[in-house]
């Protein structure tokens, strides 16, 4: 008899707190895409979730030191070898390079604007990828006490990768500009033609859209970031144009960009920082 | 004390939501069953009286977290789908396995669905006929994980009885 009574009793709590934590829920999505006053909160949960991380990526870790250690003799030679011609290389390169920066500075004091041109960068490593197949998204090692801040550019050697989007306990999310709810202000190289490139959910293709068919672009252009919007630093490789369609009836182009920064491939990333977080921290995100 | 069953419950919940954050290549993220869904829909058709809502909500709540989704996006879908659960558990319970699995695969897809809708009003819906998948596939392994599921739990926790 009594177990009958908690039963109904339950039944009609049950609607109630169902209600309540349904209206719960979507008042803490409101405050979470509006706002974002939930970032503690989140510190805080992923707090607890860190171990089943940590747990879940030693596999993959165990099988990168076996990897390492089972590297020949002979292959770490020759590996040396190419980085030391690498290095002297670049070494070269940039002996031209700090000529051409006093230059530029110099020229750009005569003209009255002076600008940055080093920026503060960190190594991070990529600790795992997100698992949503709909999603772009990938998790660093590095957090706050790293100075990592919502929408710090990542990039890697070869060009930008994407933006931090949540900062969490020993690690940061970031959305990859590959990721279908990423764009990024770029400018064409050759030509300085301003745009807006779109992430499609495929790592291997960007696009660029609301770009005339009348422009002057060309398949090989190189596509940089324009520093617009102030999120991504300027002058960052994007990607290059690989295919261009002009749709007859449609305003606008259809053109397929090949991202510069092996999204798929890096293991280790760089955090630039470019704007003080204070400034960027209460901005939308950058779509 | 935390009572017996809790702590079964919560570490086969845990184990599920290590599941569906374990890397996989590209193909078979595609089809990942929603493990933590599966789990709970059978702790809640076992212990209707212990294991409900809240733990919907909670669990929900670090699913959104290890995914980077909004705060409240795979909750509110559990919570739903839990709900369901705790109405109809006493028909459930008396379905054959495979009757069992259609049944499951109906609340995994309105999860999905719930899901969906949530992704179209705040970013960029996926447009994919594969969407689906992982509800098929969920459904097609009810019946060994509710096997399985089921000796775990006669072996830990004796308790509830109806």
């Amino acid at each position: 008899m009594v177990e009958m009574n908690a039963l109904f009793q339950t039944r009609a709590s049950l609607i109630v707190r169902t209600i309540i934590l349904i209206i719960f829920s979507i008042a803490l999505m409101v405050a979470d895409h509006r706002w974002h006053h939930l970032d503690t909160f989140r510190l805080t949960l992923s707090n607890l979730i860190y171990p089943l991380k940590y747990i879940i990526n030693i596999p993959a870790e165990l099988l990168q030191e076996v990897d390492q250690s089972l590297t020949s003799h002979e292959q770490l030679v020759k590996e040396n070898q190419q980085l030391k011609l690498d290095q002297l290389l670049y070494q070269a390169r940039l002996q031209k390079m700090d000529t051409l920066n006093l230059e530029n500075q110099r020229l750009r004091k005569l003209l009255g604007t002076p600008k940055k041109i080093s920026e503060r960068v960190l190594i991070a490593e990529i600790f795992s990828v997100d698992q949503d197949p709909y999603k772009r998204l990938i998790s660093i090692n590095k957090d706050q006490n790293d100075g990592a801040y919502v929408g710090q550019a990542i990039i890697d050697a070869n060009g930008i990768m994407g933006q931090i989007i949540h900062v969490e306990a020993h690690a940061s999310t970031v959305m990859l500009i590959s990721d279908s709810n990423h764009a990024v202000p770029i400018q064409i190289n050759r030509t300085g033609l301003r745009g807006t490139v779109f992430g499609t959910g495929d790592s291997s293709k960007l696009s660029l859209r609301f770009i005339p068919h009348n422009a002057k672009i060309k398949i090989g252009d190189v596509v940089s970031s324009s520093g617009l919007g102030g999120r991504f630093p300027p002058n960052y490789p994007v990607g290059v144009i690989s295919q261009i369609k002009r749709p007859a009836g449609e305003t606008f182009a259809d053109i397929e960009i090949i991202p510069s920064a092996k999204l798929e491939q890096s293991r280790e990333v760089l955090m630039l920082w470019h704007n003080a977080p204070s400034d960027t921290y209460g901005l939308k995100d950058t779509n | 004390m935390i009572p017996r069953p809790y702590i079964t419950v919560v570490v086969t919940l845990l184990l599920a939501l290590m599941l569906s954050m374990l890397p996989l290549p590209d193909w078979a993220n595609y089809a990942r069953p929603d493990w933590l869904t599966l789990v709970l829909i059978y702790w809640v058709m076992a212990l209707p009286l212990t294991i409900g809502v809240t733990v919907a909500f909670i669990f929900g709540l670090l699913l959104d977290v290890s995914q980077s989704t909004l705060l409240g996006h795979h909750a509110l879908a559990l919570i739903v789908v839990i709900f369901l659960v705790q109405q109809l558990y006493q028909r459930i319970r008396v379905y054959t396995l495979i009757q069992q699995a259609m049944f499951v695969g109906i609340l995994l897809i309105i999860k999905q669905l719930i899901v969906l809708w949530i992704s179209g009003i705040t970013d960029n819906a996926p447009d994919t006929s594969l969407y689906f998948l992982p509800s098929l596939i969920g459904a097609i392994i009810w019946p060994w994980l509710f096997i399985l599921l089921r000796d775990i739990r006669r072996r830990f926790c004796q308790l509830e009885h109806h």
